[in-house]
């Protein structure tokens, strides 16, 4: 049957003396040999997020001989990055990410073609883009564009090779895969048909993630892109990959198909890409927090340094405030409503986290239960301060 | 004494548990038990009509169990019930 995901065995595709040594213990497996590394040169990758995932995928995949590997994400480097992310190194730090990825990818292999997309994925190009591509991996770190990824592959019919981390805890798939039989498989949103509402598990204020975790994970992520292109081996297709790095428990659970699934179900409602800021329910950036008042860090300052009364709330979690904070109340976020006698009524109140999101979200709970009207969100957060405003502020 | 494997967004509320042991004799009583032990889970497990939540997938051994259709099913010592939630990466803001 005709399987239009097949990478094919081109003939015609040859290698010279270097690239014949540097595959050869590929070409010596019999179940790879020069067919399997056919296909790998043939084949065009792209791999969404350059981050902790995507460092590991990206070495793996330029190493292996995948023949065009695209490279997406819109990041520079940052020193937080560092624990985790073994592409980039101290010298990176400042560039962009796909800058820094495509030199050190072009030196672990001159033999491959490697396409930046220096970009945010949106609704908007992600089809023009993924369509160039045979397979898809994605090494994102947030739900809107997980979902996004999902859908422009299921509606381009290209295989999204998923992996996710969460501090010790590791997920691997194949979504989307049609197998040597027609039979395709299921797509993310049969595992998952929605994300979590913000502030609901896992929320971001717990986030982060053991440095080693996304070399295992995104090595496994890697193995599954090269199965799917050279048809070797069971692809993790219809089966999820469970990792515990702590108690290393691994487990290998089904994934079915879904009658109600929106793409692929008995009755499909959703026939395009929508807004996957809204179906996570994540506010616009662009349109910003139009409905709570915000301040900015240098206003913030000024009001400090001309003595202003202002009453300080951090709603980050201790581990954060014990980095570097400004000085402020903690109250975390999941306890900001249970302790809202805590905030003044009568002076101005400025809640801050890390970058704005969870302060933003600590306000509007604040307002619709117990109706403040006092607050001021701290746009950008202490990253935000502690790069305009004081540098002594670590980040992180 | 089925087994109930936490995972680690959930362990907040366990205490850092990676998992319970319950002598319930069903899936959602095994889930019912576990709240109760830890009643700050609740409202991550369960909506206010009391089904598991669309981004949390409950499994025994490696099949799923939709608790709406097929709670009841049945566990015994040797069952490993897991929870697996929606997981998308560790950027924090």
């Amino acid at each position: 049957m005709y399987n239009g995901q097949q990478i094919k065995s081109n003939g015609n595709i040859s290698f010279d003396k270097k690239e014949l040594a540097h595959y050869n213990r590929h070409l010596i497996i019999p179940e790879f040999g020069m067919e399997g590394q056919q296909k790998l040169k043939s084949a065009k990758v792209l791999v969404v997020g350059t981050g902790g995932l995507g460092s590991p995928l990206l070495q793996y995949l330029a190493a292996a001989g995948v023949g065009t590997i695209g490279i997406l994400d819109f990041d520079i480097v940052e020193e937080s990055n560092l624990h985790r992310q073994v592409l980039f190194g101290i010298s990176d730090v400042g560039k962009p990410k796909v800058e820094a990825a495509k030199h050190k990818l072009s030196e672990i292999n001159p033999h491959i073609d490697i396409h930046v997309h220096n970009v945010r994925l949106t609704s908007e190009n992600a089809l023009d883009i993924i369509k160039d591509y045979d397979v898809v991996a994605d090494g994102t770190d947030n739900f809107p564009t997980r979902y996004l990824v999902n859908d422009a592959c299921v509606f381009l019919d290209k295989p999204n090779i998923y992996a996710s981390i969460f501090q010790f805890e590791g997920q691997v798939s194949v979504f989307n895969y049609v197998d040597s039989n027609g039979e395709r498989g299921p797509n993310y949103r049969d595992l998952f048909p929605t994300p979590p509402p913000p502030g609901l598990v896992p929320s971001c204020a717990e986030a982060g993630v053991l440095g080693v975790l996304p070399g295992i994970i995104g090595s496994i992520q890697a193995n599954e892109v090269i199965k799917v292109i050279t048809d070797v081996g069971d692809p993790l297709a219809g089966r999820l990959f469970l990792f515990d790095a702590l108690s290393f428990i691994t487990r290998t659970v089904k994934v079915k198909k879904r009658s109600d699934n929106p793409l692929t179900g008995d009755h499909p409602t959703q026939t395009e890409l929508i807004d996957y800021q809204e179906f996570c329910g994540i506010p616009d950036d662009e349109n910003g927090n139009n409905d709570i008042n915000e301040i900015t860090v240098q206003e913030f300052k000024d009001k400090l340094d001309n003595g202003v009364d202002i009453q300080i709330i951090d709603v980050r979690e201790p581990y954060e405030y014990e980095i570097s904070n400004l000085g402020g109340e903690l109250i975390p976020l999941n306890t900001i409503l249970e302790q809202h006698e805590k905030i003044s009524r009568d002076k101005p109140v400025v809640v801050h986290c890390k970058a704005g999101v969870r302060s933003a979200r600590a306000i509007r709970q604040l307002n619709e239960s117990y109706g403040f009207d006092n607050l001021y969100n701290l746009k950008g957060g202490i990253i935000e301060y502690a790069k305009q405003v004081d540098e002594t502020v670590p980040q992180y | 004494m089925a087994k109930i494997i936490i995972p680690t967004p959930l362990r907040k509320f366990t205490d850092r548990s990676n998992s319970f042991e319950t002598s319930s004799n069903t899936v959602v009583k095994s889930l019912e038990n576990l709240v109760e032990e830890y009643p700050d889970l609740k409202k991550h497990l369960f909506d206010d009509e009391d089904n598991v939540r669309s981004f949390i997938k409950i499994y025994v051994g490696d099949d799923e169990i939709d608790p709406l259709n097929n709670g009841e099913t049945s566990v015994d010592e040797d069952t490993i019930i897991s929870i697996v939630p929606a997981i998308a990466g560790g950027s924090i803001n």
